[in-house]
């Protein structure tokens, strides 16, 4: 199978702003700024402005994009497009679920495992009353997942569709087994019925507040750690896995360290969202496993714009309202629009939003820069 | 030998099964690198063509009725290579050399395909009609002008707009005239019911066997198209470019093969294979909106485990995955080491079927660690893979 | 390349004016809606997954419940309202139905949701109708061990389907079982308690296994049956959806008929029959509350509607008759309390009684509906032939073969006793 490099995917870490001459140090500045901006007015304006129930979506969403920022990175950028995300999304949220189920009097264990006939608590259950152990294992158990899975996977070269294939099939055989192993992870069913953090109250106006606001801070951490591991030498080298792998290989680099450690990474982001969502929802189950589920998230990065990480958080956040909308008012056709949108997406807008608002304002740009030019033409005339 | 003579037979029924399923797929794979995850939404299609047929058979009463499949057969191999056809010149073709977009671009015509058989009726099929006749012909009508390209982009606009206006408006109307006889899905939501023809019911015994009519159907059935296959890609002259293009499509293109036309072909017969493997699925199971989802993935691992370009990987791949899945899934394995109580219980354990599937992938991943492209790789030098 | 790139442009402006067109006046129309408190009509939730693999069940079960709306509309309405019916696809996704339920309370105001299927859906929304004390409508049979305050459930309970089915069965057809189903919630807990059920009454599990939700492929699993069961006995089926129609079309090809090896199902009703085809059915067994073939009014009545809006093709079943039901159950409550205020609501649905298609029914105090229970065998025509019905049984929905709720009752009528406590 021959890849061809496609040609209109843009450099995926300079920012065009031409006409702008900024220095790298006043860019960063700037974006830092801008960043700034946006957590001020998600924390501050937007509780005024939208309803309970559409603040909460925003925060299910914003913590959506915190995997869209993972998938950003492996494939934006080393281009391993993973269509088994939703498995580490799962393993976050159950080791928090697991967490918040135990949140209960001495010596009681949770409910389901009545309806099996267990007494006593499983013994993976146990690290999981301690809440240091839990906030590490959201990310750590996906990260090592990935990486053993990864290592197994890019060790022999595998990339590609292979690669995508591969990990689609990872979704199934985690599902199945969450699926199957009703004793001791309640199965189909999923955990369910949270109710208390920390002693608080999770349903409270107070804690949800509190939560959305802890998943924006999460989202521009994620989107810090994001931009760091772009920019500089690994970025760069990262980009280079993507563009030919081989050359890179014969420059003396290893591909296979980088791209299991990046594949890591995405999945430890991944973790955190799967959290995050999961406190947000009230539920996680082995439908977060799901097929459609991991390919979904790819196309939230895919309609944002791959190799942008703004890019990620749009897509993931227009994407799910447009999904939510649309499911709202055609509730019986809206699969078409679904449909339609992965291949409007793919067939006319291969860079996404952001990657469209580019080119178009590289286009108004210069249009204006000619209009501007012709006027000072007629006026010196 | 009982015990091993019906676990190959159990073993490559499963197998036969995804074979048929994986065929097309892998000489599309072979042949473009696209992964066609519609590919399961084209067998769907090919068990609804069954459906149809046999409600028209049917009507006809006997003796008719029970040989509705081999129309069928033809049928289905007909609706899904047009699909696929109209997919490939519509979609895929601009998006060759990037897999991994129509790797998505697919699954957003599958999610179409899917939603379409739930809610096709008289007037969305009328809908689409008159839009496809009045936007097409439209164009067709308009492009004859001298200044086409200059007004090329608001006359499609208008067009569009028009045709779906008149398109819903036409629906609506009549929806409101002949209301529940317009309205009523074709096939809706619901699982529709595919009987096997009297002759293929029941089975035949041997010895302590039993071997189902159906089952044997299906083998020979896949035999027949690999058969088809072999001899057409060995021994036509589209085959013979075919294989020239999968080996090498630069150097085809320069030798004068049209490539173009042979990517439409090769993705028209893989697309009609799986509307026949979607005859093979409605007699065994359901012919539902979701029937070809059940099937991607299991498929993709036969074409991975398989390899490209060689029919021979896929047979093997989808035989031995199926004989895997049987002998791990029925807790054969477990009887075949009865002495040694750690291995007996950990087959045990992975004896149902759910989790068959979780001991065969492991497997899977552990066979690529040996031959990571398959059991047949292309021979050559090629740094890509 | 200039003539791609015109052509992408225009799909982009197309697609811009097809989907401006198409969604325009629809979003208008939704938003410009008043409320149920201020408005002429009373909202009503209906919540079903219309997309993904539960579609095949659910969409029937909305039928049903639109059915009953407009039957209701059609009389004048409620507390003299027309009842305005919001629907929302749970997609087969368990967030999703949390999400719409949301929606669905805190958006539309809705005064009751009538809803899902599967008891992950279930169990994804308890939250959310409980944190809002809110009212959910529930038309499926289920595996019971739950009593919340705010859900009614109008389909069986355990005692209602599975235990009578398994002791008709040890009278009339044998003591060895081999219990098949689906891999998920209802199979396990049902097969948990047909397991402490035959113990007691002296039938052995001859094995048990279960198939991922969609699976066909079901060659494995007959392998075992033959090898646990070489003369026959009864398969015990709670298989869900698509795998059905490939256990039986291939039980019939493998050879076990219902005469050697019969079986009885909790999850195939008339629209599964039809799927599956009559011809591999004919002679097996199923429990339900309700068949297309009970005769009463009531019933006939039901169906002559049913087919008048949907087709005369389109047959019955239990989930769809449960749905159908509790609307009008629902009405009834809503009537007698003069108010849809939640909790005036529920206080007046204890007690009602309604004429439904399966006979007599009555909601309890403890949520559940009393219900008949009947065993049905499929005829050539794909409906049931009911063999044996009983009386009106009382639901129990903690299960008393089960060791951890031996002994539990529910009533939400008394505030002393609430969803669980012991007799």
């Amino acid at each position: 199978m021959k890849v061809l490099h496609s040609p209109h995917t843009p450099d995926g870490i300079t920012t065009p702003a031409q006409g702008l001459d900024l220095s790298p140090r006043n860019k960063l500045l700037l974006e830092a700024g801008v960043l700034m901006g946006v957590l001020l007015l998600l924390i501050f304006v937007f509780p005024a402005v939208l309803s309970g129930f559409r603040l909460n979506l925003l925060g299910r969403f914003l913590a959506l994009s915190i995997v869209a920022l993972g998938i950003d990175l492996i494939w934006g950028y080393t281009g391993m497009l993973s269509l088994g995300q939703g498995v580490f999304f799962a393993l976050g949220g159950y080791a928090l679920g697991m967490h918040l189920s135990l949140q209960l009097p001495d010596g009681r264990i949770p409910e389901f495992f009545s309806l099996y006939g267990v007494t006593e608590l499983p013994w993976f259950w146990r690290p999981f009353y301690s809440f240091s152990f839990t906030a590490i294992a959201i990310f750590l158990i996906p990260a090592l997942v990935a990486s053993a899975l990864g290592y197994l996977v890019v060790r022999n070269r595998i990339r590609g569709v292979y690669f995508s294939i591969l990990t689609q099939a990872t979704t199934i055989i985690f599902f199945n087994f969450f699926n199957g192993q009703q004793r001791l992870i309640n199965g189909t069913n999923g955990l369910t019925s949270f109710t208390t953090l920390f002693d608080l109250n999770i349903n409270s106006a107070e804690m949800r507040f509190a939560i959305y606001v802890a998943t924006i801070l999460f989202v521009a951490l994620a989107y810090v750690l994001c931009r760091y591991l772009t920019s500089g030498l690994f970025g760069r080298i990262l980009v280079a896995i993507r563009d030919d792998e081989p050359r890179v290989r014969f420059s003396g680099y290893d591909p296979t360290g980088f791209k299991v450690l990046v594949f890591a990474v995405a999945a430890g982001l991944a973790g955190i969202a799967g959290a995050l969502f999961t406190l947000q929802t009230g539920i996680i189950s082995p439908n977060a496993m799901s097929v459609p589920f991991s390919i979904e998230m790819v196309i939230w990065v895919a309609v944002g714009g791959r190799s942008s990480l703004i890019g990620a958080v749009i897509g993931a956040v227009l994407v799910n309202f447009a999904k939510s909308l649309l499911s709202e008012s055609f509730p019986e056709i809206w699969l078409f629009f679904q449909g339609g949108l992965f291949l409007l997406v793919v067939m006319v807008l291969p860079d996404g939003l952001v990657g469209w608002v580019r080119t178009q304002g590289r286009q108004l740009w210069i249009i204006f820069q000619l209009w501007r030019r012709r006027l000072a033409k007629t006026s010196l005339a | 030998m009982t015990l091993l003579f019906d676990s190959l037979f159990n073993g490559i029924s499963i197998g036969t099964v995804l074979l048929m399923a994986a065929l097309g797929l892998a000489i599309v794979f072979g042949l473009m690198g696209v992964i066609n995850m519609a590919h399961g939404e084209l067998m769907m299609l090919g068990a609804y063509t069954t459906f149809v047929v046999q409600n028209v058979f049917r009507q006809w009463g006997d003796p008719w009725r029970d040989f509705y499949i081999f129309p069928a057969l033809v049928a289905a191999f007909g609706v899904a290579a047009l699909v696929g056809l109209i997919l490939e010149r519509a979609v895929i073709r601009f998006l060759y050399g990037r897999p991994l977009e129509t790797l998505l671009a697919t699954w957003g015509v599958s999610l179409i395909l899917q939603q379409f058989v739930r809610s096709v009726n008289w007037v969305l099929a009328l809908r689409l009609g008159v839009f496809g006749l009045l936007f097409f012909g439209g164009w067709w009508l308009l492009a004859k002008r001298v200044d086409w390209p200059r007004i090329k982009g608001w006359v499609l606009t208008l067009l569009l707009v028009l045709s779906t206006a008149i398109g819903t408006v036409g629906g609506r109307l009549l929806a409101q005239t002949y209301a529940l006889a317009v309205t009523q899905p074709w096939f809706g939501a619901q699982n529709r019911d595919v009987t096997a023809p009297r002759w293929l019911r029941g089975g035949i015994p041997v010895g302590q066997l039993f071997l189902p009519n159906t089952r044997l159907f299906i083998i020979s059935l896949t035999l027949v198209c690999i058969l088809g296959l072999y001899i057409f890609l060995q021994h036509t002259r589209w085959g013979l470019r075919i294989r020239a293009v999968t080996q090498n499509r630069a150097m085809s293109a320069c030798v004068g093969i049209p490539t173009q036309t042979v990517d439409a072909l090769t993705f028209a017969i893989g697309s009609g294979l799986a509307g026949v493997a979607g005859v093979a699925v409605s007699l065994l199971g359901s012919v539902g909106p979701n029937t070809g989802q059940n099937y991607i993935v299991d498929t993709f691992m036969v074409v991975v485990v398989g390899g490209v370009g060689k029919l021979l990987g896929s047979i093997v791949a989808a035989l031995g995955i199926g004989i895997a899945n049987f002998l791990i899934g029925s807790g054969t394995l477990a009887l075949i080491f009865p002495g040694v109580p750690i291995l007996t219980d950990t087959l045990n354990f992975f004896a149902t079927t759910s989790m068959a599937k979780v001991m065969v992938f492991a497997l899977i991943v552990v066979f690529l660690q040996f031959r990571p492209r398959g059991l047949f790789p292309e021979k050559g030098r090629t740094v890509d893979a | 390349m200039a003539h791609s790139l015109n052509r992408r442009q225009l799909i982009k402006m197309g697609a811009l004016a097809g989907a401006g067109v198409a969604l325009g006046p629809q979003l208008w129309v939704k938003h410009s809606l008043p409320a149920y408190a201020q408005g002429e009509t009373i909202r009503v939730g209906i919540l079903h997954s219309l997309s993904g693999t539960m579609a095949i069940s659910e969409t029937s079960v909305v039928d049903a419940e639109r059915l009953a709306i407009k039957e209701i509309n059609a009389a004048g309405g409620v507390l003299g309202k027309q009842i305005e019916a919001i629907v929302e696809d749970g997609a087969s996704d368990w967030p999703t139905f949390a999400e719409k339920a949301t929606k669905l309370i805190d958006s539309d105001k809705v005064a009751t949701v009538f809803g899902c299927w599967t008891s992950a859906s279930r169990k994804a929304v308890l939250p959310v109708f409980e944190s809002r004390q809110h009212m959910l409508w529930y038309p499926v049979q289920y595996e019971g061990q739950e009593c919340s305050k705010n859900i009614f459930y109008t389909g069986a309970a355990p005692n209602q389907q599975i235990e009578p089915s398994v002791e008709w069965l040890l009278k009339n057809k044998g003591k060895e079982f081999f219990l098949v189903g689906s891999d998920y919630v209802f199979p396990r807990t049902a097969n948990t308690i047909i397991k402490a059920q035959l113990e007691a009454l002296g039938g052995t599990v001859v094995g048990e296994d279960y198939l991922p939700l969609g699976n066909t492929e079901v060659t494995p699993i007959i392998s075992k049956i033959r090898a646990a069961l070489p003369k026959g006995g009864i398969i015990y089926n709670s298989l869900n959806g698509d795998s059905n129609v490939a256990f039986f079309t291939q039980l019939q090809g493998a050879g076990l008929g219902p005469d050697r090896y019969p079986s009885m199902s909790v999850s195939i009703a008339e629209e599964e029959v039809q799927a599956i085809g009559p011809e591999f059915l004919e002679g097996h067994y199923a429990a339900w509350n309700y068949f297309m073939t009970v005769d009463t009014p009531a019933n006939k009545k039901f169906v002559e509607a049913f087919r008048a809006e949907y087709g005369q093709n389109r047959v019955t079943n239990d989930p769809m008759e449960a749905a159908y039901i509790m609307v009008y159950l629902w009405k009834q409550a809503v009537e007698k309390a003069g108010t849809v205020e939640i909790d005036a609501v529920r206080q007046a649905a204890y007690g009602q009684t309604f004429d439904a298609p399966e006979g007599l029914v009555t909601m309890n105090s403890n949520h559940h509906l009393t219900k008949y229970v009947r065993i049905g065998q499929v005829r050539s025509d794909g409906l049931f032939e009911v063999i044996s019905a009983t009386d009106a049984v009382d639901p129990l929905p903690w299960n008393q073969f089960v060791a951890e709720t031996k002994g539990y009752a529910c009533d939400w009528s008394d505030p002393t006793k609430g969803g669980r406590y012991q007799v």
